[in-house]
């Protein structure tokens, strides 16, 4: 299966270099003609797991538990400035 | 000393016949000696340990010991800690520090353990032979030339060469048990909800799962007793789960009654003709014991590994979606704008097997290809689920080899990741199921451990460690160490 690796990397937000795209787009229909044997499996009726135990999503008491740790939770990041995150410019 | 269990070494610190301090020295000396050769930590801070040692001995002194009391564990660079950098051996986290600690840590921690420090992983877990790791290959101490298995193999090569007793790893497709077979050592993955993934950087959210890597049964009861519980800050954390005998479960010494499936789809051609024979000759030596093999049929588990393929690299891309060098992480110098800042911040940290996960996920969830790939896979992993609930039926456990085949050659698979892929051909449908599974030594093929594979129903990791206690009692396997590295072969 012949796939537009550069489309799906902008889906993904992730520039290949020319060199990558080249690498990565055979190993990724190999990869997908791989996984083409599901389709021989017949799964009419079968319902998709969403958890492994189907256990219910238990709820828990709305509760506040955190305190404010806005300076410790932001340290790890590439630019902050006033407790806010500095991004490059979104609006002209 | 340095090739005793968790629970000899525990035997020693409670008779007073030696201290934290003492124990955690000779760890920390052995890391010294042999880590550059095998590459299996990636953060240490002796300062760090030794205080923690410290702490131990004087908590001792004072009150009655906690159930980890002094003992070493080393983790996988997965589990956010608060002390030391948290990385996933990947570019795009390198230097950072997390901000808390993992619930796994925490209970750790509060059981006493001394934490050893972070060991080599591939990159976010992606991978069978820590081949992928940013920060340089991980070595098997069987054979130097050889992967230690993945992605928990700098974990697995750790505790077979004795630089710490323990340590945990995490499974997404069989990355603890694998490199845990292919060192020699016993890996256990609980069942999918015993123990929080709170903290533990995600890969794939429904398949992850933290447990032991240790030299014996027991200290894979002791640790996984202590990591396991209901946790409210995981949603996926099961809260009312079936509580097991941990430490009881091991003392079983026959195997009187139990019947054990083996089944076909797992001994086929293409396997390694001496890894088979290990395991038939470790099946035989379990009905001398008394267990009766009962044949038995998985019949999709051939399509396991193609519906994991697409499971696990949909989630990934999701989970990994957050890496975009706004809140933490790798951020490119001077980006012209956000579009550029995301795809070339996510170019420069990710490595080129997490990318080829991410982009094959990514393309499974777009739009056109959902049905086909993601829900198609999820549909199949009901089936690979209900083969398992048929099957135990009518055992009570399965046995099956770990891996086809042993430690292979560092380089050997990296230009194919399909075949690369197909070294977890027989654990990803564990995870698929959401099942227990423990991988113990079983011999030896071609000179490199074999693993043999136990999967009990969901909940019943007494089952399986009662299966792996009695065959580890009736044989020395677990005993066998790399002579390389002071142990006995």
């Amino acid at each position: 299966m012949e796939i537009d690796v550069n489309k799906v990397a902008m889906l993904a937000r992730i520039r290949l270099t020319e060199d990558e795209a080249a690498e990565l787009g055979p190993q990724l229909s190999g990869i997908l003609g791989y996984i083409e044997a599901l389709s021989e499996v017949n799964t009419d009726g079968v319902p998709a797991t969403a958890h492994p135990h189907d256990a219910a999503m238990p709820l828990r008491a709305n509760i506040v538990t955190n305190t404010n740790r806005r300076d410790e939770l932001q340290a790890p990041a590439p630019k902050t400035e006033s407790g806010l995150y500095v991004v490059p410019k979104v609006i002209e | 000393m340095p090739f005793s269990s968790l629970s000899q070494i525990k035997e020693k610190l409670d008779s007073g016949s030696t201290t934290a301090v003492e124990v955690a020295k000779i760890y920390l000396d052995r890391i010294a000696a042999h880590n550059d050769t095998l590459n299996a930590f990636v953060h240490i801070d002796p300062k760090h340990v030794m205080d923690q040692a410290e702490a131990s001995d004087k908590y001792r002194a004072k009150h009655d010991p906690r159930p980890l009391e002094g003992l070493p564990i080393a983790v996988k660079d997965i589990f956010c800690t608060q002390d030391g950098p948290t990385q996933c051996c990947s570019n795009i986290l390198k230097n950072f520090h997390a901000p808390y600690d993992a619930h796994v840590i925490t209970l750790l921690k509060e059981a006493g353990a001394v934490l050893v420090g972070k060991t080599n992983m591939d990159e976010f877990a992606m991978g069978s032979s820590t081949e992928t790791s940013a920060f340089g290959v991980c070595r098997n101490p069987w054979d130097t030339d050889a992967i230690p298995g993945g992605s928990s193999g700098g974990s697995a090569a750790a505790v077979a060469a004795a630089l710490t007793p323990a340590a945990l790893g995490t499974d997404t497709g069989g990355s603890i048990r694998q490199p845990a077979a292919v060192c020699g050592i016993t890996g256990l993955k609980p069942t999918y909800g015993r123990v929080s993934r709170r903290g533990i950087i995600a890969f794939a959210s429904s398949l992850d799962q933290a447990g032991p890597m240790t030299r014996t049964v027991k200290d894979s009861a002791m640790i996984t007793a202590a990591i396991s519980g209901h946790d409210s800050r995981d949603a996926t954390s099961v809260n009312d789960a079936p509580t097991v005998d941990w430490l009881g479960a091991c003392n079983a010494t026959d195997m009187k009654g139990l019947k054990i499936g083996r089944p076909k789809e797992y001994f086929v051609d293409g396997m390694d003709p001496e890894v088979r024979a290990s395991v038939e000759a470790a099946l035989k030596q379990c009905e001398e014991l008394g267990a009766e093999i009962i044949d038995i049929s998985l019949p999709h588990t051939e399509y396991a590994v193609a519906a994991y393929y697409v499971i696990a690299p949909s989630e990934a891309s999701a989970n990994l979606s957050r890496y975009d060098g706004v809140r933490f992480g790798h951020r490119c110098d001077n980006p012209e704008d956000l579009l550029d800042m995301y795809t070339r911040s996510r170019d420069e940290g990710f490595g080129s097997e997490v990318k080829r996960r991410i982009l094959t996920g990514a393309f499974a969830l777009s739009s056109g290809y959902y049905d086909a790939y993601y829900l198609k896979a999820q549909k199949v992993r009901t089936l690979v689920q209900q083969d398992f609930i048929k099957a135990f039926e009518e055992v009570d456990i399965i046995a099956t080899p770990t891996s086809p085949i042993t430690a292979f050659k560092l380089g050997e698979k990296t230009d194919d990741p399909l075949t690369m892929y197909l070294a977890d051909i027989f654990t990803i449908a564990v995870n698929l199921a959401g099942l227990p599974g423990l991988s113990q030594p079983c011999g030896f093929a071609n000179n490199m451990p074999v693993g043999l594979q136990w999967i009990a129903p969901a909940w019943r990791e007494d089952t399986l460690l009662s299966a792996a206690s009695a065959y580890e009692a009736a044989t020395d396997w677990a005993t066998k160490a790399p002579t390389k590295f002071g142990g006995e072969a």
